[in-house]
């Protein structure tokens, strides 16, 4: 099977003052087209500079990174905004919804950036598919955090990403309600066959990937593959 | 590998920006007022100070009488004449000085006849007594005689005088007149008379020397072009062209300090418009960072998030724009409602495009220079902000900073040259901004650094809490101390700058000039005189020797050469005529010294340096070292023009075209002018009184008319000068209330917080309460000592006037100004306060 995320020799490291604190330190690993992948590790292990990292928001010390065959240190700001439009979705544990534009209006920002003229009617599908049909015209703040969450699924989903990053999805949701999302997160996956990409402390939905990658001080501590399909 | 592009085109970024500040509707408005009130502010005063420059020039048109006067020496010529018929004439006269007789007393008098046809004075009055005398003695067929002339000769309205062949009853007293300021040494009293009576007179005979006179009434005319087209014209046939707007320039240096003032209110209003501008859309911009970090991370480019906001800052701008202008505009139509019990005068309200166009021009302007700085923020923020919530990573372009730094200076350079008309001021009030705000910034980081320093940990929880406020993370000092402190810096300077002027025009309109004249004193009456005003207790201000004298040759040429000679290129006018020369050894207030040296005190046996007028050197061609011979009453005396001077001929003080140094004409047969002020028309008629008993020769001149009309514009100098910085001080406390109102949005969250952990409303508002007092007190002390510095160079470098400054800024304006920031600052922790923590939150951040 071909591979949609290389990590290679990975290290980030940062100035403060005199001291040189290094949260990621050289690790490699690859994630498989279409797998659901996990992250897990305690807090302050390098989950999320990892995530930054991958989906090129942010530059390694050393190390490369290939993201969808593209090597993430040959393109410049842009470039790496442009690649994460065309191939990649976000969901956040904040949901990080644009507070000033409406549910559908978030929903449709990817395809309008890429230029899709029936951006809405595809918008409006995708929030009847999370079933938010009569809340698209909603504020992010007139809305629960379960129902924030899915409109971020349904924008997650609107650029038809080959890889979606998925940091904490469910760390801001009640159990129930979690639970409902990554159902969807799964569903939506089989449906599109977009690759996952999960950081979570929740060892139970880990269990549920197909590989967890465990971190522990910025170093792979294992890599395994689960029992799940 | 294919070009990663985004493919949104600018429909995109309209829709976008459209999206965002659909819903931050409420604080763009905050952003938008500050653009409307400095714009308002900018285009409501520039139309305002066009308005009342304009009435001040109608005013000034009163002083002349018309909008332009053609005067001619001689019965005009047919070129000229046929200019005056196509202009078209309003109202004409022909005078001369002739000999009066008054049959009552049988008393004589040489009066300056003037025989009128028209209505004319077009603007002002003729002041008489009975009043409505200057309008019925055409219809009667009477004279107005001149009132001091009456008072001579005891003579009353309802009496005659005798003017050649033709008696007039004296309709009556003729106490001014519009027309020149200028006070001649050879005028005599006035005596109005219908021109229809002139030919019956058989005064006119061929030969006499008698000035034409027509004036014009043409509101709408463009005196400047007129000027330009037919002076020249008139010039070369011996005719003269005088425009209300010559008289009005010579008003001089109370006309431009008016206008620096004007001009400086207007800098002011748009300054702190600025500051407004920069405060709010610093916060705006501030919490946008999050939502620019979260289209990055969904694939929008820097170019992109940058123009989504640009869009808005220029629509805002735009919109700001017209609103403001629209407003200022309508102010002007409301401020003769609102003010007509105030106005000491009528204003008449036009409106001009250029304020406005420029108004709007400018809100764009402002609102992008202003705003790039924050805008910039957008370009740089990192993506993984959206995962990190932290602003740390965010790198600070320094190169960019500092070019938009330059771009704002550049800015307020070239908003001060056009409404300074001066490079060199342009400059020294772009520097002068710059190193106030970089003292404030000073100040600022330093009472940071000081109170980190020596923080006072003893302090109870409330007290520390708000001083801890003035340093952590998220801050407002250095915005508020900046806002308020350049906000008050710009009210003060305006407050103290006003001081200034008023000072100035209130030592103006001081009475100390002269305003009675007495003419003709003979050498032995000046004696006598001199204790008549002694016992009259009125001191004397001048007295003048007067020598009558004639040209005799110019540079070598006969005056009758130079009559002939056709090709010889200057006005003619100095050669017929007498010459009232005087002689002193030094200059006075009035003069100025242009060229040459000015020699006091003519040496034996040396050259005699005499000083002309620069109108008369021009139009004689004379430049420094000419020789120029006067006939002196038989006596021809040869002179070089030592100095060329200045002379403000509206000053209402005696003047002379050639000034002869002392030790010259001391014996030469001469009379004096001897001038005092007499403080109330009953002393006035007092000296007047004993005067003609006792010197019957004597000519008298009463300018206390002519000085009411100069007055009066002084006084509504003095009116503006109040109005105008009042009104932009109370601008600058709005756009202040504004600064301070936008901070909510930064200490609304702490607060909700404190209120979550249990905090009391009288923690909060105690806590919120001191940092408001800190910043208010620092901001505004800073301002007004740093005002104080700028008012000295105002008064030094621009209006050349003494500063002695105000109590005012610190007895009012200081505390006031820390109230008014207290209030707003609690009054923005009304929703915290009010409401259940959760609703702010998803309400107001």
């Amino acid at each position: 099977m071909s591979k949609i995320l290389k990590i290679n020799d990975l290290e980030k490291t940062y100035i403060s003052g005199s001291k040189q604190l290094t949260v990621i330190s050289t690790i490699s690993f690859e994630v498989e087209k279409g797998s659901i992948f996990s992250i897990v590790g305690p807090s302050g292990s390098g989950k999320t500079t990892l995530l930054g990292l991958c989906a090129g928001l942010d530059y390694p010390t050393s190390g490369t990174i290939e993201l969808c065959d593209t090597p993430l240190q040959d393109l410049n700001e842009d470039e790496r905004a442009a690649l994460r439009n065309k191939e990649v979705g976000f969901i956040f544990q904040n949901f990080q919804l644009l507070p000033t534009l409406t549910a559908l209006e978030n929903v449709i920002v990817p395809l309008e950036l890429q230029g899709e003229k029936n951006a809405a009617k595809f918008g409006k599908e995708l929030l009847e598919k999370v079933g938010l049909a009569d809340r698209m015209h909603h504020y992010p703040t007139q809305l629960s955090g379960g129902e924030q969450q899915r409109v971020a699924l349904a924008r997650a989903f609107s650029n038809k990403p080959s890889i979606l990053f998925a940091d904490e999805p469910t760390g801001n949701l009640d159990e129930e309600t979690g639970e409902k999302v990554i159902q969807l997160l799964f569903e939506l996956n089989k449906e599109t066959g977009t690759t996952l990409v999960i950081i979570t402390h929740d060892l139970d939905l880990a269990n549920r990937t197909q590989q967890i990658l465990r971190l522990k001080g910025g170093k792979i501590i294992s890599n395994e593959k689960t029992a799940t399909i | 590998m294919s070009k990663l592009t985004s493919k949104a085109n600018f429909n995109w970024l309209l829709k976008m920006a459209w999206r965002d500040g659909k819903a931050s509707l409420s604080r763009l408005m905050l952003f938008m007022a500050s653009i409307i009130l400095g714009i308002a502010a900018v285009v409501s005063i520039q139309l305002f100070s066009d308005n009342l420059k304009q009435n001040i020039q109608k005013q000034s048109k009163s002083l002349m009488g018309a909008d332009f006067i053609i005067d001619s020496k001689n019965a005009p010529s047919e070129k000229v004449l046929k200019i005056i018929d196509s202009l078209g004439a309003d109202a004409s006269e022909v005078n001369f000085v002739s000999m009066a007789a008054f049959p009552k007393n049988k008393g004589t008098k040489l009066v300056k006849v003037r025989a009128l046809e028209g209505l004319f004075p077009f603007y002002g009055d003729l002041t008489t007594v009975p009043q409505n005398a200057g309008k019925t003695y055409q219809e009667l067929g009477g004279a107005l005689v001149d009132a001091t002339l009456l008072l001579q000769y005891n003579l009353n309205p309802g009496d005659s005088i005798k003017l050649g062949k033709v008696t007039f009853p004296i309709i009556g007293a003729l106490k001014s007149i519009p027309g020149s300021t200028a006070i001649s040494s050879s005028i005599a009293p006035a005596v109005l008379i219908p021109y229809r009576f002139l030919e019956q007179t058989e005064l006119l005979q061929v030969g006499s020397r008698k000035e034409y006179q027509y004036f014009f009434k043409a509101p709408e005319m463009d005196l400047e072009l007129l000027s330009e087209k037919i002076a020249p014209i008139l010039d070369a046939e011996n005719a003269d062209l005088d425009t209300h707007t010559s008289t009005s320039k010579q008003l001089g240096r109370r006309y431009d300090n008016i206008s620096r003032f004007l001009n400086l209110v207007a800098f002011i209003a748009l300054l702190l418009g600025c500051i407004g501008i920069a405060s709010s859309v610093h916060i705006y911009i501030k919490e946008k960072l999050k939502n620019v970090a979260v289209l990055k991370c969904l694939g929008a480019s820097r170019k992109q998030s940058f123009y989504i906001y640009l869009i808005q800052i220029i629509a805002i701008g735009f919109v700001g724009g017209i609103i403001g202008a629209a407003i200022g505009t309508a102010l002007q139509f409301a401020f003769p409602y609102i003010l007509q019990d105030f106005l000491p005068f009528d204003v008449a309200i036009t409106i001009s495009f250029q304020p406005i166009i420029m108004g709007i021009t400018l809100g764009v302007l402002m609102a992008v220079l202003f705003a790039l700085l924050p805008l910039l923020n957008t370009w740089y923020v990192s993506p993984l902000e959206v995962l990190r919530g932290a602003e740390n990573n965010l790198q600070k372009p320094k190169k960019a900073r500092i070019l938009v730094l330059i771009t704002i200076l550049l800015f307020i350079f070239l908003f001060s040259f056009w409404i300074l008309k001066s490079a060199l001021y342009g400059i020294f009030f772009t520097i002068g901004i710059l190193i106030t705000f970089a003292i404030m910034a000073g100040v600022a980081t330093l009472f940071i650094k000081g109170i980190k320093r020596f923080f006072p940990s003893s302090w109870g929880f409330t007290k520390r809490q708000s001083l801890l406020n003035l340093f952590r993370p998220n801050n407002q000092t250095m915005v508020l101390v900046l806002a308020i402190g350049l906000g008050t810096f710009l009210i003060s300077t305006l407050y103290f700058t006003k001081d200034i002027l008023l000072a100035k025009t209130s030592l103006e309109n001081k009475k100390t000039d002269a305003n009675i004249i007495l003419m003709d004193v003979q050498k032995g009456q000046a004696a006598a005189l001199l204790n008549t005003f002694k016992s009259n207790d009125l001191k004397v201000i001048d007295n003048i020797p007067i020598i009558t004298m004639r040209m005799e040759k110019i540079k070598g040429k006969t005056v009758n050469e130079i009559r002939k000679d056709t090709l010889i290129k200057m006005r003619k006018w100095m050669l017929n005529r007498e010459f009232r020369v005087s002689y002193r050894n030094h200059l006075v207030a009035t003069e100025e010294l242009l060229e040459g040296e000015f020699i006091g005190k003519a040496e034996k046996g040396n050259p005699i340096y005499v000083s002309s007028a620069d109108n008369l050197a021009k139009d004689a061609n004379l430049k420094l070292g000419d020789a120029v011979t006067f006939n002196i009453q038989g006596v021809f005396m040869e002179t070089i023009i030592g100095s060329i001077r200045k002379v403000d001929w509206t000053s209402m003080k005696v003047n002379f075209l050639i000034l002869f140094p002392e030790g010259v004409l001391e014996k030469a047969p001469q009379f004096n002018v001897i001038t005092t002020y007499a403080p109330t028309e009953e002393r006035s008629a007092d000296l007047q009184r004993d005067v003609v008993r006792n010197f019957p020769n004597v000519t008298i001149l009463d300018l206390r008319q002519v000085f009411t009309i100069v007055e009066d514009i002084l006084d509504k100098i003095s009116w503006i000068i109040n109005f105008m910085a009042f009104f932009s001080i109370l601008t600058g406390f709005i756009v202040l209330i504004g600064s301070v109102r936008n901070s909510k949005y930064q200490r609304i969250k702490e607060s909700v917080l404190l209120r979550t952990l249990g905090a009391k409303s009288k923690q909060i508002l105690q806590i919120t309460a001191l940092e408001y007092v800190y910043l208010g007190l620092l901001g505004s002390l800073t301002g007004i000592l740093l005002s104080l510095v700028g008012s000295q160079l105002l008064a030094t470098l621009l209006f050349k006037e003494p500063f002695i400054p105000s109590l005012i800024p610190f007895l009012v304006f200081l505390p006031v100004i820390t109230i008014l920031v207290v209030v707003i600052g609690l009054s923005n922790l009304k929703s915290v306060l009010q409401s259940p923590p959760l609703e702010v939150l998803r309400k107001e951040v």
